[in-house]
């Protein structure tokens, strides 16, 4: 590249001379041969750090959020970790819930005494009586195997990956059977 | 190519000057280019577009688009069908090979292709891993979805912007960190039992992975420190050798640090260098407990 740059300035040199005295071509000899600073097709520009951090700023105002919950693969550690939460959240809250509204029984004339609530739910039909009582025991049951787990985890023990798909299932089927259980129970 | 264009202008300009010398620069054409006579249609073979290969496998490829050039548009899914005969078994390899042979517009990083720098973990097929760890399936019936890390900001593509995760891991202090000089006065030294403990941690090669599977991370990232982070942070706590065990626990000291993990796992199951930051945190936890 070099020696080729070298021989091209010589012989420009030595054409330019003999352009110039003989004056045989209409075109300045210096437009024609170009000048020797390549030229870009491409512009930049000159950047201060500041200038390029708010145009950053700018960049990071439009940036979407890539999609996360509805494209992860359903797997046993965060479905039974969401159903932990639900379960956990819709027993306090049925708890809290029937507490207050117990408490103000009396005053808008309601009749929640246990025995009234027994025989209201009695006159019902069997299957109704253990779809109600399943729907009811299956949070509980689960909430209260999942919290052992749990349990486990904070001795720092089970962390392997097979043993938490394994306790994982485990409590899935043990919640389900002990909720059964507790559904066909007189 | 300018440089050349202008030395065959100045060989035209002087070729009085070197006619003896048959000089011919490089852009020139023959004049007996033209007068050359074509065969006729009815001797010349058809030659016809290549046939499809009878035994491809072609497997589609759904892959997360978006430009930072046209950003009021929405990102979409790109689909690009590939013939697995023809690429490499590693997902990085359909990649690279779409982007080489398909659409050079796709954005991603990579770098090592063999599961050491961390460059191209993204979310295939749900789960994120690094994508030149992952082998494709053959199963071509089963097509596969390409995301960015779930709940970054996309700077473009598959390209995530990691900027706070390395912010946050900054944040830890993750360096030796001592007060008193080397008893030996050259190197820090350490038993074998100590250096045990730091097992299944220091090969963490920050790809981000992990923190980007925690749906608590997702939720707050912010002040959550996720955990990859959680988890370098516990190998200098580990460490015999460092001496500001006690700041570091400090700093996890409070409600959004530390215990935004509610040991959900997601990290340890996705971890494509099959380590195991749930533990780690629940080792810190414990070692904050007692």
């Amino acid at each position: 590249m070099l020696a080729q740059r070298i021989l091209q300035q010589s012989l420009r040199r030595f054409a330019t001379g003999k352009q110039l005295t003989t004056s045989k071509f209409a075109i300045a000899p210096t437009a024609m041969l170009g000048s020797p600073i390549q030229t870009r097709q491409v512009a930049t520009q000159n950047l201060t750090p500041t200038d390029s951090y708010s145009i950053l700023v700018a960049q990071r105002k439009n940036r979407p959020t890539a999609p996360h919950l509805t494209i992860y693969q359903p797997q046993i550690p965060w479905i039974l970790s969401g159903l932990n939460r639900i379960t956990g959240s819709v027993l306090s809250g049925g708890f809290y819930v029937f507490g207050s509204a117990y408490l103000v029984a009396p005053l808008l004339g309601w009749n929640l005494s246990s025995v009234s609530m027994a025989a209201a739910f009695g006159s019902w039909p069997l299957i109704l009586k253990v779809l109600t009582k399943f729907t009811i025991a299956l949070p509980f049951t689960f909430h209260s195997f999942n919290g052992f787990r749990h349990l486990t985890w904070d001795m720092g023990k089970a962390f392997k990956n097979q043993t938490v798909v394994k306790t994982g299932w485990t409590v899935v089927g043990v919640s389900v059977v002990t909720a059964l259980g507790l559904a066909t129970l007189v | 190519m300018a440089a050349l264009r202008t030395t065959s202008r100045l060989f035209k300009a002087s070729r009085p000057l070197f006619r003896p010398m048959q000089m011919r620069s490089l852009a020139t054409v023959t004049d007996g280019y033209s007068s050359t006579s074509t065969a006729p249609p009815s001797q010349t073979s058809t030659t016809k577009e290549p046939a499809a290969d009878p035994d491809a496998k072609i497997k589609t490829f759904h892959i997360y688009r978006w430009n930072p050039d046209e950003p009021a548009t929405k990102p979409r899914m790109q689909s690009y069908a590939l013939d697995l005969n023809k690429t490499g078994p590693m997902m990085l390899d359909a990649l690279i090979r779409i982007k080489n042979e398909v659409d050079p517009t796709l954005t991603f990083r990579r770098s090592c292709r063999e599961g050491i720098c961390g460059s191209c973990a993204m979310n295939i097929d749900g789960v994120n891993t690094l994508a030149c760890l992952c082998r494709i399936p053959v199963d071509t019936k089963a097509e596969t979805k390409i995301y960015p890390l779930p709940h970054t900001y996309v700077v473009k593509d598959i390209v995530p912007d990691l900027t706070q995760f390395y912010k946050q891991y900054k944040s830890i202090k993750p360096y030796l960190q001592r007060t008193t000089p080397a008893p030996g006065g050259k190197e820090y030294l350490q038993s074998k039992e100590d250096r045990k403990k730091l097992d299944g941690m220091y090969e963490c090669i920050l790809c981000a992975c992990c923190s980007t599977s925690c749906p608590s991370y997702w939720w707050n990232s912010e002040e959550y420190l996720g955990p990859a982070v959680l988890m370098q942070s516990y190998r200098w706590i580990a460490d015999s050798r460092d001496e500001k065990k006690e700041e570091r626990k400090a700093a996890l000291d409070n409600s959004m640090s530390l215990y935004r993990c509610h040991t959900i796992l997601n990290c340890s199951r996705t971890c494509p260098k099959g380590l195991n930051p749930g533990m780690a945190i629940a080792e810190i936890k414990k070692e904050m407990a007692f």
